[in-house]
């Protein structure tokens, strides 16, 4: 096989080559957002526990200042991303297809943006790598590829197992999206700074870039950034999606595979993407929490697509606004086409992990309706982990979905590639997240019916127990009656036998 | 500005490749136009009476089944494969068949070959293929009535009403006429007289003519070029994988070569068995059927080869001259234990689904 793979080269059998749509917004410059007016901060913009609020309506804030903090190891805080008064702490729409609600920070702005007190760091280097991870975790990093996993805690996972490599994600392989491609572009310097502080955090050796080949201007740049250290790799890698997913990232690059059930770091390798990175050096060397980011706007509906630089918070109408809306858009999504979730409503606020806001118009947004699956094996050969989509979904489809998880639908991480090659157009995706979240449902009722059963065991035997302990009380306090008894009465017995003695003589 | 419509829910990906079942059938139909044409042109008349009669009636008996099983007949008819079905099937007919055997074909393939199973997706075996096994079955004297070929333009070819004369029966002394024998039907007859292939084959043809299709054969079996063509047409619009086709071609030329090395005056050469009869339109067409073979590529590795095997094995010693056609559906009924067997690795895990060890 592996001879095979040197013949045929190294060309990735896995995935697919969507039309990208990136220009021309990945072109056009990186332009700034007019300050919004009010801002809405979630306190949920990272997996984990979401963050509790340390301010009060009314309260004054400046940009950068903490109002929210981490609760729980794998979470992160939440700082003002401009200056001005806390107008509400409350409910708002989540970034989310349910359209269900959730806890966040409004900010009026004063349109002054004034920062608060900030710590730089002249030598990063000389820093702790202990102190690097605080610094980061306390600037709220996240990633910021859409995985939104708190930054710190993967340092501290890498210094753990001792990652050898840092592995700094470049690809963006999702149609449409360039946000990741501008910061490469118009911020190299920082990403490349970045990543030398994070490999200081893990103690990596080397680090090694991917970048797609549909990117030559980020390429460049990012190579004239890197040229002078030694120990980063840029390595241009095939436009191939889901060529920015962990797994098929690291097997392009490395050759690596990271065995199911377990992450990058325990073969060695850990996965950054360029704009976490970007993140870490404003956080570690300027003492900038994370309140802004890059977001690409884009899809058919927007007059002035391209990149914005955005306040976290920002209601997305107000980016449509700015990029122009031509026809009102058929379908909003948050985040690219292939992994991309629906917004419910344009009044939802970006969170850390929005890498892009897509207005579709009709055209963009059909969806073809589903028909019967032909087996053509489309999915099949799309499938970058080597599953088997359509065997999946037709066991789904009959509700057996215990074959379905021993098909590996573990496996599978949601990429859309089935989907999309589908020729039947069946909603593949949603058949195996629907089957997901059933499996979990089920295993979790599992768990609670488990510990049900036990306590009602454990009552159980405790009833027995103790009717055992009574019997045996009672038997020997019987005994003792008995043998109270027996040394009183010894008597008594002769007394009776007496009379049986009398009444015996009497009928003789 | 106004205000985006709530969306309603709608997973990712919001994308799709742009392709449909139905520009898949009808790709597959263009590649097999350039033989069917030449089929046309080399049979005639009665040819392309038999061809419509059998198309349409495949379409009829997807649509009265349709109407039975109370779906929407329209759109489902849409998706061509009806048509591919009873294209397929005239494809492997004699060409002057009489028209009940395309009517009854046609019908036979979509009602019994794919309706009764659910319809599109969940036929076990190929339809066509199986229409054309009861046919051979069942009516074994007009499904071997070959024709020589008598291309359109030459002098005693039929016309138009002639063609509808002998494909409706009226004119059975024109097919006897005709008829002739294929090249294996011959081989196979000469060899149980006695006389060997080297002696029975040197008068008769050179692999040349097999290339051209010009002698007797079913509608479209024989023009072996063409079809290649349109099978390498799929292959470069990726409709198809290379896995089929090269282990079916590959397994029958391997066994082709060794017993024709063999014994080269009972064996027919390779060339012989690659570019007569159906191997072409089964390789590329038949055994490539999405819906009846693996879809893993290793299993159609396995089903490429089986098909090549039993093709050969048929051809050589079975009890018909050709046997593509039984071959394709004796490993169709194996294509849910291949599928069952043969699956891709899944990522981070072995062979087993055991996870792998990690190695760093």
């Amino acid at each position: 096989m592996r001879i095979l793979e040197k013949i045929l080269g190294r060309r990735p059998h896995w995935g697919v080559h969507p039309d990208d749509h990136k220009r021309p917004a990945a072109d056009a410059p990186l332009r700034s957002l007019p300050l919004p007016e009010v801002l809405h901060v979630p306190l949920q913009q990272h997996v984990g526990n979401p963050a509790r609020p340390v301010v009060l309506v009314g309260e004054r804030v400046l940009k950068g200042d903490l109002i929210a903090e981490p609760n729980g190891n794998i979470s992160a805080p939440v700082h003002a991303p401009t200056s001005g008064w806390i107008s509400a702490i409350g409910e708002i729409t989540a970034a989310h297809p349910s359209g269900l609600s959730q806890l966040a920070i409004t900010i009026t702005a004063d349109g002054a943006d004034a920062w608060c007190e900030r710590v730089p760091v002249a030598d990063p280097f000389a820093l702790a790598p202990e102190e690097i991870s605080r610094r980061t975790a306390a600037a709220g990093v996240v990633g910021l590829g859409g995985a939104t996993f708190p930054a710190a805690v993967k340092f501290n996972l890498g210094r753990r197992l001792q990652v050898g490599t840092l592995i700094v994600n470049g690809g963006e392989c999702e149609p449409y999206l360039s946000s990741d491609d501008r910061m490469m572009r118009d911020r190299a310097a920082e990403v490349v700074d970045g990543l030398r502080i994070v490999m200081h955090a893990i103690g990596a050796r080397e680090a090694l870039i991917g970048i797609e080949d549909n990117k030559p201007q980020a390429i460049a740049a990012m190579r004239v950034a890197a040229a002078a250290f030694g120990n980063v790799q840029l390595r241009v890698v095939p436009a191939r999606y889901p060529m920015g997913s962990d797994k098929q990232l690291i097997q392009t690059l490395t050759g690596k595979e990271v065995p199911a059930d377990a992450r990058a770091a325990e073969v060695g390798v850990l996965v950054h993407n360029v704009s976490t990175c970007a993140a870490v050096h404003r956080a570690v060397r300027r003492g900038e929490p994370l309140v802004e980011r890059i977001v690409t706007l884009n899809g058919g509906a927007l007059t002035r697509p391209g990149n914005v630089l955005a306040p976290i918070g920002t209601p997305v109408v107000d980016l449509l606004r700015f990029a122009g809306v031509s026809e009102r858009p058929a379908r909003l999504v948050l985040g690219g086409p292939m992994m991309g979730i629906v917004l419910p409503h344009a009044r939802v606020p970006i969170v850390k992990g929005a890498s892009g806001i897509l207005a579709f118009d009709a055209a963009e947004a059909r969806t073809p309706p589903a028909g019967p699956c032909i087996r053509c094996g489309s999915c099949t050969r799309a499938c970058p982990m080597g599953l088997l989509p359509l065997e999946m979904a037709s066991r789904i489809g009959v509700g057996d979905l215990d074959s379905a998880a021993g098909l590996g639908l573990s496996d599978c991480i949601g990429c859309g590639c089935c989907a999309y090659v589908c020729p039947a157009h069946i909603p593949l995706v949603q058949f195996f997240s629907h089957a997901k979240g059933e499996l979990s449902a089920r295993e979790r009722s599992r768990l609670r019916n488990d510990a049900t059963r036990r306590l009602a065991e454990d009552r159980a035997a405790r009833l027995a127990r103790e009717a055992q302990e009574k019997a045996a009380a009672n038997a020997r306090r019987k005994a003792e009656r008995d043998a109270a008894k027996a040394a009183v009465g010894g008597g008594s017995r002769l007394l009776s036998t007496r009379i049986a003695d009398t009444t015996s003589e009497a009928a003789t | 500005m106004i205000p985006p419509r709530p969306a309603g829910p709608v997973a990712a990906p919001h994308a799709t490749a742009g392709t449909n079942v139905t520009r898949v059938m009808l790709w597959v139909c263009a590649a097999l136009l350039p033989a069917t044409l030449f089929g046309f042109w080399l049979y005639g008349w009665p040819a392309i009476h038999l061809w419509w009669l059998t198309t349409a009636s495949a379409i009829a008996g997807e649509a009265l089944c349709l109407r039975l099983r109370r779906q929407a007949v329209l759109p489902s008819l849409c998706d061509a494969s009806a048509l591919l079905t009873g294209w397929l099937l005239a494809l492997s007919l004699p060409p002057w068949a009489p028209w009940w055997v395309g009517v009854v074909g046609g019908l036979f393939a979509t009602v019994i070959g794919k309706q009764v199973f659910g319809g599109l997706g969940q036929n076990l075996f190929n339809p066509a293929m199986v229409a054309r096994v009861m046919l051979l079955i069942s009516f074994p004297v007009p499904m071997t009535a070959w024709t020589a070929p008598l291309p359109l333009r030459s002098a005693n070819a039929p016309g138009f009403v002639d063609g509808l004369w002998i494909t409706f029966g009226a004119r059975p002394e024109a097919l006897d006429a005709m008829s002739s024998a294929t090249l294996f039907g011959y081989a196979r007859s000469e060899l149980s007289r006695g006389v060997d292939l080297l002696q029975s084959l040197a008068a008769t043809q050179a692999p040349t003519i097999n290339l051209l299709g010009e002698r007797a054969g079913s509608l479209g079996e024989t023009a072996s070029l063409l079809i290649a063509a349109g099978g390498l047409l799929l292959l470069g619009l990726r409709l198809i994988t290379w896995h089929i086709p090269f282990a079916m071609l590959a397994t029958l030329a391997l066994f082709a070569s060794f017993m024709h090395s063999l014994d080269p005056a009972r064996y027919l050469s390779v060339s012989t068995h690659l570019l007569s009869g159906a191997a072409m339109l089964g390789a590329f067409f038949i055994a490539t059927d999405y819906v009846t073979s693996p879809n893993t590529a290793a299993g159609q590795l396995v089903f490429g080869a089986g098909v090549g095997f039993l093709s050969y094995v048929i051809r050589t010693w079975g009890g018909y001259p050709e046997g593509v056609a039984f071959a394709v559906l004796l490993m169709n009924a194996l294509t849910p234990v291949i599928d069952r067997y043969v699956k891709p690795r899944i990522y981070g895990r072995d062979r087993r689904g055991m996870p792998l060890e990690i190695e760093s």
